[in-house]
């Protein structure tokens, strides 16, 4: 790491052997040595994902020191989560990573559970455990893409891109919407999965399995690839655990930590599932780490759905006919409500699981936190006042005052929630423990002393999530 | 070691320094005197039975319009601590009083705590002394107040600033 003396100052070379710099720079004044140069990446480029500033000063192609700035991406969704009821942070948590909502909901959701001492039921624990390994999977599939096409393996980047459509099919199918999915629900979720949830799980498990095999045959002992991953951006162990990072990048350092398995919560406890390991904590071992969990996760979501508890679901048993969503409303409005609670009907997509069979499997029976199924809000007074004591200003969701900490393992580490409450329906603080800011604030370990062509992988497996980040 | 024990732990050693602990929900809490803030950390990382050697989690809590705390400490530092080798968890607080804002850095203990520190110092205007670049994390520089806080109005809009050249 020490600065090599200019070769040119110390001995004036001839005229024929001079290099390209100096044609074009002259050869500057004599016995003057050389000069750091600070040279600023980002904010606003498309190596740095999302939008991030890392002012390095380099010596040569060395870098010599980093200073990583973020921020840019702020949104204050500590503050805006204070203003609104407990459900109205969901959409806010969609943002927090947009390649794995899933798993931020879910996290929200079990934070304000665990404040309200509620237990959800066990079908919707199955779900939560399933949506969030795909979640996972496709938040990896994006890392390791990238990264590859980064060092020039655009097609591996296609490849897992395609992998991760046929992912997002299946999101869509369940929740209505790829991105900004919103699906989670204190004390359930929005709606029960689709009819032909499982089959398409498998398809897209299957089309994953291929893009991986394919991935791996590109990619693992590819000469460019490992020559540009192996012994790249270090993150020793000490360090990882000392910077508080977790998830893969922790993994990859030799630290076998993951929530799933360190304070199980849902049903992790009862799938088996391995934790991959690395050694030396380089960026080979991180997308080593990323492959195998990725096998791990498509593990994890085929035992929860052979074990998922409450059969088929959406099926017509009795054919019976049912009234259109809208009709049945409008009759409920109208106070037409003579035989509509027994009228089994199938509501409009966006609603789905809404219905009452749904709604018992996979919403906790807690009149203090789950909406009524809408038969039940248009069919009863109970059910309309119930509708109502939740949705008024000033009700809804009142979890005792007290303060919790609950953390998911996120797709980059530990996600966590840490909620104060006052008792009214409005959080009194809200706390991101965003998985993403340890290694950022760690980056600098792994990029100083290395080359300037090796800040793009090293940052590209760190996987920084603009939206978690700067919340 | 499960979270009564690491409660009963750290109350043996530091006494009176401890002002409450709770379990709330299985969360192990120990409220402690922000004096004793720097011990108790240190107490944490180093002691063989506890080996808290990762800060999972740093961060504060206004106090302000919270019913019933009128006579409490405006804010409290709130440090979520997770042992590797031992897997176990401890939450420690400490209440900051409006007319001294000043907590003792842990950057010393754990390097990440830079970062955390920066973010609470840019959210909530608390110092830490012996942090060497207390900027701010998040917003920049030019930003009036500091937006976590209770008092500061949600709707609140910020001088623009142009680019620098």
């Amino acid at each position: 790491m020490t600065p090599t003396p200019d070769t040119a100052s110390a001995t004036p070379p001839a005229a024929a052997s001079r290099r390209t710099q100096e044609f074009f720079l002259g050869e500057g004044v004599p016995e003057s040595g050389t000069e750091n140069l600070v040279v600023n990446l980002g904010p606003s480029h498309p190596a740095m994902h999302g939008i991030v500033r890392i002012v390095t000063e380099l010596d040569g192609e060395q870098v010599v020191k980093t200073d990583v700035e973020i921020g840019y991406l702020h949104r204050a969704f500590e503050k805006e989560c204070e203003v609104g009821p407990y459900n109205a942070a969901m959409p806010y948590t969609d943002r927090l990573n947009y390649v794995s909502p899933l798993i931020n909901n879910f996290g929200f959701c079990s934070a304000v559970e665990k404040l309200l001492g509620i237990q959800v039921t066990e079908r919707c624990d199955y779900i939560r455990v399933i949506l969030s390994e795909i979640s996972r999977i496709s938040d990896h599939l994006t890392c390791v893409g990238a990264s590859a096409m980064e060092l020039g393996a655009f097609t591996v980047f296609l490849y897992m891109i395609k992998a991760r459509e046929y992912l997002w099919e299946v999101i869509e199918a369940v929740t209505g919407a790829r991105l900004t999915i919103s699906h989670g629900r204190v004390g359930g979720l929005k709606a029960d999965l689709p009819p032909d949830f499982e089959a398409g799980v498998r398809r897209a498990f299957a089309e994953t399995r291929t893009v991986l095999a394919e991935s791996h045959k590109l990619l693992t002992t590819n000469r460019i690839f490992v020559d540009r991953m192996q012994g790249v951006g270090i993150l020793s162990r000490e360090d990882a655990i000392a910077y508080a990072v977790t998830g893969p990048l922790l993994r990859a350092s030799g630290v076998p930590f993951d929530v799933r398995r360190a304070t199980p919560y849902w049903v992790y406890d009862r799938l088996d599932f391995e934790i991959p390991v690395g050694e030396s904590g380089d960026n080979y071992d991180r997308y080593l780490v990323r492959m195998a969990e990725m096998e791990q996760s498509m593990r994890i979501a085929e035992q929860a759905l052979a074990r998922l508890p409450g059969g088929p679901v959406n099926v017509d048993h009795e054919g019976r006919p049912f009234a259109l969503p809208a009709e049945y409303v409008d009759r409920g409005k109208l106070g037409k409500t003579e035989g509509l609670l027994i009228t089994d009907i199938r509501l409009s997509p966006n609603l789905a699981g809404q219905e009452r069979r749904h709604h018992v499997k996979v919403n906790a029976p807690d009149k203090r936190t789950v909406l009524p199924p809408k038969e039940t809000t248009y069919g009863s007074i109970e059910g309309l006042m119930n509708h109502f004591m939740l949705i008024m200003d000033g009700y809804g969701i009142r979890p005792p005052r007290g303060e919790v900490y609950f953390a998911v393992e996120g797709a980059n580490g530990e996600l966590g929630f840490y909620i104060v409450s006052d008792g009214t329906d409005r959080p009194y603080r809200v706390r991101c423990r965003p998985p993403c800011l340890p290694p950022m604030a760690a980056l600098h370990r792994m990029l100083e002393g290395g080359m300037v062509a090796d800040i793009v992988p090293t940052f590209g497996s760190v996987n920084m999530i603009g939206g978690e980040l700067d919340r | 070691m499960n979270g009564i024990d690491i409660l009963a732990r750290l109350t043996e050693r530091f006494g009176t320094a401890m002002l409450a602990s709770h379990a709330e929900q299985g969360d192990h809490t120990a409220l402690v005197e922000r004096a004793a803030l720097p011990e108790v950390l240190r107490f944490c990382r180093d002691d063989a039975a506890l080996g808290f050697d990762m800060l999972m989690d740093l961060t504060a809590v206004d106090y302000l319009t919270y019913p019933g705390r009128e006579d409490a400490p405006r804010f409290e530092i709130v440090y979520h601590l997770y042992s590797v080798p031992h897997n176990h968890r401890v939450r420690i607080k400490a209440g900051v009083e409006e007319d001294d804002l000043v907590v003792p850095t842990a950057v010393p203990l754990w390097p990440i705590a830079d970062w955390f520190e920066r973010e609470v110092w840019d959210m909530f205007g608390l110092r830490f002394a012996g942090h060497r670049d207390l900027r701010r994390l998040l917003l920049y520089e030019q930003f009036e107040g500091h937006p976590l806080r209770k008092d500061y109005p949600v709707s609140k809009r910020q001088p623009l600033i142009g680019p620098r050249n």
